[in-house]
């Protein structure tokens, strides 16, 4: 290896390293590629890697560079998961279904980063559609956790933050419909943010459940993570749920240091299945902030976030049945050709290449939309929706932000869950609630159970991603748990 | 047929009208929308072809002519509108669901006045209009590969707009007469083509039937393929008809689409509705709701033209016309429009004069281009109309000599006057020359003099046509006519 290219260091130091003409993108992309190659072999996180396209954007990067231009992510490698189209590329959406799908055209998000200069490295492995919390949803094989091989890495962006984590890249985008970035990202000790909705564009998003799907990043640190946001960011006339908000500089909040800020912890919320190593980190992450300033407030209440699992659980698959019925082997994608007439295509097709959690799903989803059903379930889902985001604006008019932990366990066996839906769901517990209500979130590491790190979770007010990104850089600023890497894989 | 239809029966129809807006790009993505003679797929994006990833962007030109069509139809326009999702696997819905409105449409009740059987108007109450998204066009053939589809998208993801009327139309001749209204009204207001050959106007039809008397709705079924006004009332007369015999042979009506086959002139059985499909209606997610403030609901209304009534109207006050020759002339907005260009092109021309010649003579020249022709499918102008009136006005020709000009205009696109000399039409009631052409055909004819004489008085006009003739009808008849007896009486 090159002398002081270290693959491992932050955007921001890479981005230096090319400033001072230590060493090149294209330098850094070559190495890059292969530490990611060989580290695929262990640990499955992506789908594809692509190489040709991304030389040419790492040498145009370098000329760019030579140049003198001066974007921040200009020429850094990036991984993005394989929910996101990109034009010419495969997009497989981690299904059987696409394994052959080329998009025509770039997502909103792929194409800010080829336009910012970053070096699309690769595709990221992922549940099938977004469709899980583990990362074996997979039709391309399950991602493993670079802590412990034997655990998943989380999902549904497993792969995003798996490659983050073991320092194959600095920065990955993942999607988030109900913790599907910061499931993972304190499953694999990184840090992960789903900023509110509308924040990023949809466009060219493989559709999960459209009301509560998020593009966002993943990083290792707060500045890093500020520089992608401040790229991805931004209203899309193409996405009509995009937010005409203003985006503003993601990083102005980084000095205001830990005084004044009130914490609200939903009590009721910590009191079942939480493992006493994720409480007692979760603690102790309390007291770094109150010790320096924050004033705590355990008082706080939102009466009915429990429902929010349920209310998931409804509103999720009705618009995944709807969002995935385009799958039907007639136009694009895998396809059962010898059917004797459409009908019989399309039902041969989805049943040989949808997986059993994606079945699970469209078949929940349809029920619940079904006459009959839909007042009792879709619609009053929807109802109780309206009722847990007017108790997190009450909340949030008391107190800055909501802590919680990120998830309620450590990183799981593989193939532990895979047969009990309903405690796989109740992995997402903590995050689900923030899809729900559209607010910004993210996950930091904040703690180890033996060798497997545990995330704190931040629930912000809707566009004040700023405020989170800002207590993160306080609080990363005085700890090293994001600095923790696992041993070399 | 109708008169066939037995009158201790009352039928009850209700419509549903998809109607093709005329909007420059399709109703969710940026295409173009006329596809009309087009490559297949050569119309086509991301979005109207439901690649994964890709999400509608609402097309606000389709709803402003959505609202605007309400608003001539007198709909109450609700302060907020919605988008849903409607669930149905078909191969030509790219998207496995059609973006259609469900329980908050843009416009809510509303009127259309149609025309009665009787021939008085009356007002049929609509039940609401909203706006979606068409289909792919699956074209189905059969050749030594076997049978097999074909799908082009261009007709994917044009805006539709769908009225609903609630059921109460009596009699096909109203549903014909309020699928004319309603094909005039969307001419007006210029949001549609509406002709039904093309597809730009599609109509189903629920119809049942019920003793007279009865309040009680009978079983509906569903007519569709029905292509022109003529197979709706065709469609509709044969499904009154055979409702009533079955439910006079003690046999039940079945729920059911029927289709309609024009070579037959029967309605056949599709499906049952007995199952009906669900649909799973819910609120697209991809589209937030829609807010209709009257800030833009004042925008819309001040971009709508001139209605078929108030055209009327203006014609009977500013420029005398009858009631009939109003309502003739303004049944067409091109035709209507191409009357005021006529007036405009010469304000001293009599509006009335040049009224007469449109609706007969240029009327006739038209028509028998066909039934939706206008005077802009042919070569003459209203301008030149408006001249050859004239040149009648001012007696430079005579009536008979203008209607053989105008016939020249549509064959040769020649100018009126160019005509009236070529073909030496120039009105001549020179009495030196008159009373030539009369002693000739007088001395030609002894035996009609001598009828006249012995007191047949319709021998005179045999002399008189012969006079017109041997003039070329440059000759005011009046005066022939005088000059005639004076010249037999003396």
């Amino acid at each position: 290896m090159m002398a002081g290219l270290d693959i491992g260091s932050s955007a921001a130091q890479h981005a230096t390293n090319f400033r001072s003409n230590t060493y090149t993108p294209t330098d850094l992309f070559k190495a890059v590629s292969a530490k990611i190659t060989i580290q695929n072999k262990n640990l499955n996180a992506f789908i594809s890697i692509t190489d040709e396209e991304a030389l040419k954007a790492a040498e145009v990067a370098t000329q760019r560079i030579k140049s003198g231009e001066n974007g921040s992510l200009l020429g850094i490698p990036i991984a993005v998961k394989d929910l996101l189209s990109t034009a010419g590329q495969r997009t497989t959406a981690g299904s059987k279904m696409l394994e052959n799908f080329i998009p025509v055209q770039d997502s909103t998000v792929v194409q800010k980063l080829k336009d910012s200069g970053l070096v699309i490295v690769g595709k990221t492995n992922l549940d099938e559609f977004a469709m899980g919390s583990s990362n074996e949803y997979s039709a391309y094989g399950p991602v493993h956790n670079p802590w412990d091989l034997s655990k998943v890495p989380g999902g549904s962006s497993g792969g995003s933050a798996a490659t983050v984590a073991a320092r194959g890249v600095p920065l990955s985008i993942g999607t988030d419909t109900g913790g599907s970035i910061r499931q993972p990202a304190a499953l694999c000790g990184v840090m992960g943010l789903k900023p509110t909705y509308g924040r990023v564009s949809r466009f060219g998003v493989v559709a999960f459940a459209s009301s509560l799907d998020q593009v966002g990043p993943f990083s290792r640190d707060a500045n890093d993570m500020a520089d992608l946001l401040q790229v991805i960011a931004g209203h899309d006339e193409k996405d009509s749920t995009s937010s005409l908000e203003p985006v503003p500089d993601f990083k102005s909040t980084f000095n205001r240091g830990f005084d004044g800020i009130k914490i609200g912890i939903p009590s009721e919320l910590l009191q079942e299945g939480v493992e006493d190593d994720v409480l007692e980190s979760f603690e102790h992450a309390i007291d770094e902030f109150e010790s320096r300033g924050a004033i705590i407030n355990r008082d706080i209440s939102i009466p009915s976030i429990k429902a929010a699992l349920p209310v998931y659980y409804l509103i999720a698959p009705s618009e995944a049945s709807a969002n995935l019925a385009r799958y039907d082997g007639v136009k694009y994608g895998f396809s059962v050709l010898d059917g004797k007439n459409a009908e019989e295509v399309m039902s041969a097709s989805r049943g040989m290449a949808f997986g059993p959690e994606v079945k699970r799903r469209i078949m929940i989803g349809t029920y619940a939309l079904s006459a009959g059903y839909y007042d009792a379930y879709y619609l009053k889902a929807q109802k109780v929706r309206t009722v847990i985001q007017e108790e997190f604006h009450t909340a949030l008019n008391e107190v800055d932000t909501i802590f919680t932990p990120t998830t309620p366990t450590t990183a799981f066996e593989l193939d532990s869950k895979i047969n009990n839906p309903i405690e796989m769901y109740l992995n997402d517990l903590f995050t689900l609630p923030a899809n729900i209500v559209g607010l910004p979130a993210l996950s930091t590491p904040c703690g180890f159970s033996g060798d497997l790190p545990i995330g704190l979770q931040m629930i912000g007010k809707a566009f004040r991603e700023t405020d989170l990104l800002g207590y993160t850089h306080a609080y990363q600023s005085v700890t090293d748990w994001h600095k923790s890497e696992p041993t070399d894989r | 047929m109708s008169s066939e239809i037995d009158t201790d029966f009352e039928p009850v129809i209700g419509l549903e009208v998809h109607i093709q807006l005329k909007t420059q790009s399709k109703m969710f993505c940026g295409c173009e929308r006329a596809y009309f003679d087009t490559e297949p797929n050569s119309h086509v994006c991301v979005v109207c072809m439901g690649m994964p990833g890709s999400l509608p962007v609402i097309n606000r030109q389709a709803v402003v002519y959505t609202v605007m069509a309400g608003l001539a139809l007198n709909c109450n326009i609700p302060s907020e509108a919605k988008f849903d999702r409607k669930n149905y696997p078909y191969p030509d819905l790219m998207k496995g669901y059609q973006i259609s409105q469900f329980d908050q449409p843009f416009c809510e009740a509303g009127t259309l006045t149609i025309q009665t059987d009787d021939g008085t108007q009356r007002d049929v109450q609509l039940e609401r209009i909203h706006l979606e998204e068409d289909t792919a066009r699956l074209i189905h053939r059969s050749d030594s590969e076997g049978s097999y589809s074909l799908l082009d998208l261009n007709r994917a993801g044009s805006p539709l707009m769908e009225l609903v009327t609630k059921p109460n139309i009596r009699s096909a001749a109203e549903a014909a007469s309020f699928l004319k209204r309603l094909r005039q009204m969307a001419r007006y207001l210029d949001i549609s083509d509406a002709n039904m050959e093309k597809g730009q106007l599609r109509c189903d039809a629920n119809i049942s039937v019920r003793p007279k008397g009865v309040s009680e709705l009978g079983t509906k079924v569903e007519i569709k393929n029905m292509n022109s006004f003529r197979s709706v009332q065709k469609a509709i007369d044969y499904e009154i008809s055979r409702q009533i015999s079955r439910i006079k042979n003690g046999e039940r009506i079945i729920q059911e689409t029927r289709g309609f086959i024009d070579s037959t002139g029967e309605t056949i059985s599709q499906r049952s509705k007995e199952g009906a499909s669900d649909y799973r209606y819910f609120p697209e997610p991809d589209l937030p709701p829609l807010s209709l403030t009257d800030t833009f609901i004042d925008e819309v209304r001040s971009l709508m033209p001139e209605l078929p009534n108030s055209r009327l109207n203006r014609f009977t006050d500013e420029y005398q016309l009858t009631p009939t020759e109003a309502i003739t002339l303004t049944d067409s907005k091109a035709r209507s429009s191409a009357y005021e260009k006529a007036l405009q092109a010469d304000e001293t021309v009599d509006p009335r004069e040049i009224a007469k010649w449109f609706i007969g003579e240029v009327a006739k020249h038209i028509n028998e281009l066909g039934v939706d022709a206008e005077l802009s499918d042919t070569k003459v102008t209203p301008q030149q109309i408006s001249r050859l009136v004239k040149l009648v006005e001012l007696k430079e020709i005579t009536n008979n000599a203008g209607r053989e000009v105008l016939s020249e205009m549509f064959a040769g696109g020649r100018e009126p006057e160019d005509l009236v000399k070529s073909l030496g039409l120039k009105q001549n009631n020179d009495a030196e020359v008159l009373e030539s052409a009369i002693k000739e055909v007088l001395a030609n004819n002894p035996k009609a003099i001598a009828d006249y004489r012995g007191g047949k008085e319709s021998a005179i006009g045999f002399l008189l046509g012969q006079t017109m003739r041997a003039t070329k009808g440059t000759a005011d008849a009046n005066i022939v006519r005088e000059l005639l007896l004076t010249l037999i009486n003396n």
